[in-house]
């Protein structure tokens, strides 16, 4: 088989599971960054405006936009990485279904990143549009938050898929959400700046893809970022995605070519 | 046979999970239009040497080649010519029953328009053409197993891997699932099977190995195996349970070999009806007593010791 045609299929069948959920899921995409732009950007924004003259120099909503955009990416990341990929690994089996073909390990993978990978594009591109009404990132440079976002979820993807090759139950994706994905929504630059935190938090939160994927999408947002910057900002959050995506791997084969 | 006409050979065939060893240095082959099945309990290797030769489970030690070809190095090329039928249901609960059919057939790379063709032609054999739409929770348990069966044979493969077929199905659905896949191995497809009934195997397989224990422990045709392991009547016996115990070997001399089972006596004779005359001129009165022809059950337990199904 083509290099690339087992990938293919492993993403056709991710498309032919999500067209029963598509309108739902496209809805809750438009939706969820609709009311979040809303409470936080303009009711609670309005408040920093007028107490604090905005952060960083600009309106609270510019400052926090952009942001969610990655922290949306990172969610839709986790879970699809999580519960789906557990189920085809051993409540239903069909990964071993799938290998039983010309199919193999690495195209799983490749074709479970590429699904995920579009399903941030729908949440990111919808994240984007939703801003853009709010009046942020009127410039074409903003579309590059939609990559940047995509890059950032990527970053917890793999390794995420790689954890999951290990469980053999869904107890552990609760504490990931708990001690990982929330924290890190909260503390890592998305609502305010990393500056605030205390050093060592903000030395933590600079070690995690997050905050430099958050920086980046502001940045591009804002049009503020440096090249230098946003190629740091770019390069850790692919430093995890890579590794993620190695150990990824050899966990999976460990786990299904026993 | 000749080694041009195998399509699975396997010499001195292991597989170990760290200290336990599956599959102990089994030697087979497989001519190609034969129905070649794997007898034997559960935790006996089977399964395991199923999955070595489906290309999924890496081998130890050993050689094995399927179509000629190894499958650490051909793993893809040796699937596409395979269909695969596993112990458990792997169908995805959340498509429909032609949906499992279409994307199956994407994984071997046919089109969707061939793929559709194909999937309303096998529902049709499998008798599951009114379901098409349904989803999969939806089915009864040999429904789920002819749409697996279904499913293995999307890219018409050569060879069929079997593992377990019928294992928990109902006498009808198993009959089905019979009838069907005899009809593949008229039309030429190789089967190789792997079950704990020993009617099963009777049933489909040209020829079996019996396994035990990870090694091979006999091979033969079902008639071949029964002609030289067992004799051509058994008589069976049920004593009352307090006086099966005091019998203590006095039935000896009636039968070329006896095996006293917790609950019955079995005779092995070539004259069953001569052999109870004689338990009754010996004064003994069992509570039932059947003569029967010799199965592969016989054949097992006299090779073991043990009966197939615990």
């Amino acid at each position: 088989m083509a290099l690339m045609a087992g990938t293919l299929h492993v993403v056709e069948y991710n498309v032919l599971v999500f067209r029963r959920i598509w309108r739902g899921s496209i809805a809750v995409s438009f939706f969820t960054p609709l009311f979040f732009l809303a409470a936080m950007g303009v009711g609670l924004g309005g408040l920093v405006n007028r107490s604090s003259g905005g952060v960083n120099g600009v309106p609270y909503l510019d400052f926090l936009a952009p942001g969610l955009i990655a922290a949306a990416c990172v969610q839709t990341a986790a879970i699809e990485a999580m519960y789906p990929i557990l189920a085809r690994i051993m409540w239903d089996k069909t990964y071993e279904a799938a290998l039983a073909t010309p199919v193999t390990i690495s195209d799983l993978i490749r074709g479970e990143v590429v699904w995920i990978t579009i399903r941030m594009f729908i949440v990111a591109a919808m994240f984007w549009l939703v801003m853009y009404l709010f009046g942020v990132g009127h410039s074409l440079a903003s579309l590059l938050a939609i990559p940047a976002s995509i890059l950032t979820g990527l970053a917890f993807a793999t390794p995420i898929i790689a954890f999951t090759a290990t469980r053999r139950n869904d107890n552990g994706f609760a504490a990931i959400n708990r001690f990982v994905i929330i924290p890190l929504y909260l503390l890592g630059g998305t609502f305010f700046p990393i500056a605030k935190l205390p050093l060592a938090l903000q030395v933590l939160a600079w070690a995690t893809p997050l905050a430099h994927g958050v920086a980046l999408a502001r940045g591009v947002v804002l049009g503020n970022v440096s090249a230098s910057d946003a190629a740091l900002h770019a390069a850790v959050p692919l430093a995890y995605f890579a590794a993620g995506l190695i150990i990824a791997r050899a966990l999976l084969m460990k786990r299904l070519a026993k | 046979m000749s080694d041009s006409n195998s399509l699975i050979l396997a010499r001195q065939l292991t597989k170990r999970f760290g200290d336990l060893t599956a599959v102990d240095t089994i030697d087979f082959e497989v001519a190609k239009g034969e129905a070649f099945g794997f007898l034997g309990p559960n935790g006996a290797g089977k399964t395991s040497t199923m999955r070595m030769i489906g290309g999924v489970s890496p081998v130890t030690s050993g050689l094995l080649t399927i179509f000629g070809l190894d499958p650490a190095r051909h793993g893809p090329t040796i699937r596409a010519r395979l269909g695969v039928v596993p112990q458990a249901d792997t169908l995805d609960l959340e498509l429909t029953v032609r949906e499992n059919l279409m994307i199956y057939s994407r994984y071997f790379d046919l089109s969707w328009r061939e793929g559709a063709r194909r999937a309303d032609e096998l529902l049709e054999f499998v008798q599951l053409k009114e379901r098409s739409k349904d989803k999969v929770d939806e089915l009864s348990g040999g429904m789920k197993r002819r749409l697996t069966i279904a499913r293995a044979l999307i890219n018409s493969p050569e060879l069929l891997l079997l593992d377990e077929p019928t294992t928990g199905l109902d006498p009808q659905a198993r009959h089905l699932v019979w009838d069907r896949l005899y009809r593949l191995k008229q039309r030429g497809v190789t089967l190789v099977l792997t079950t704990h009934y020993m009617d099963e195997a009777e049933q489909l397989c040209d020829r079996l190995v019996v396994m035990d224990k990870a090694r091979i422990a006999a091979e033969g045709s079902p008639r071949e195996l029964i002609d030289r392991y067992s004799t051509r009547e058994v008589l069976e016996l049920r004593f009352p349970i307090d006086e099966q115990p005091a019998l203590d070997g006095n039935l000896n001399d009636l039968a070329e070999r006896i095996e006293v089972l917790p609950d019955r006596v079995l005779l092995y004779t070539g004259d069953g009806d001569e052999a109870i005359a004689a338990v009754h001129r010996r004064g003994l009165r069992p509570e039932t007593a059947l003569v029967r022809r010799s199965t592969l059950e016989d054949v097992f337990l006299r090779l073991t010791g043990r009966s197939l199904i615990d």
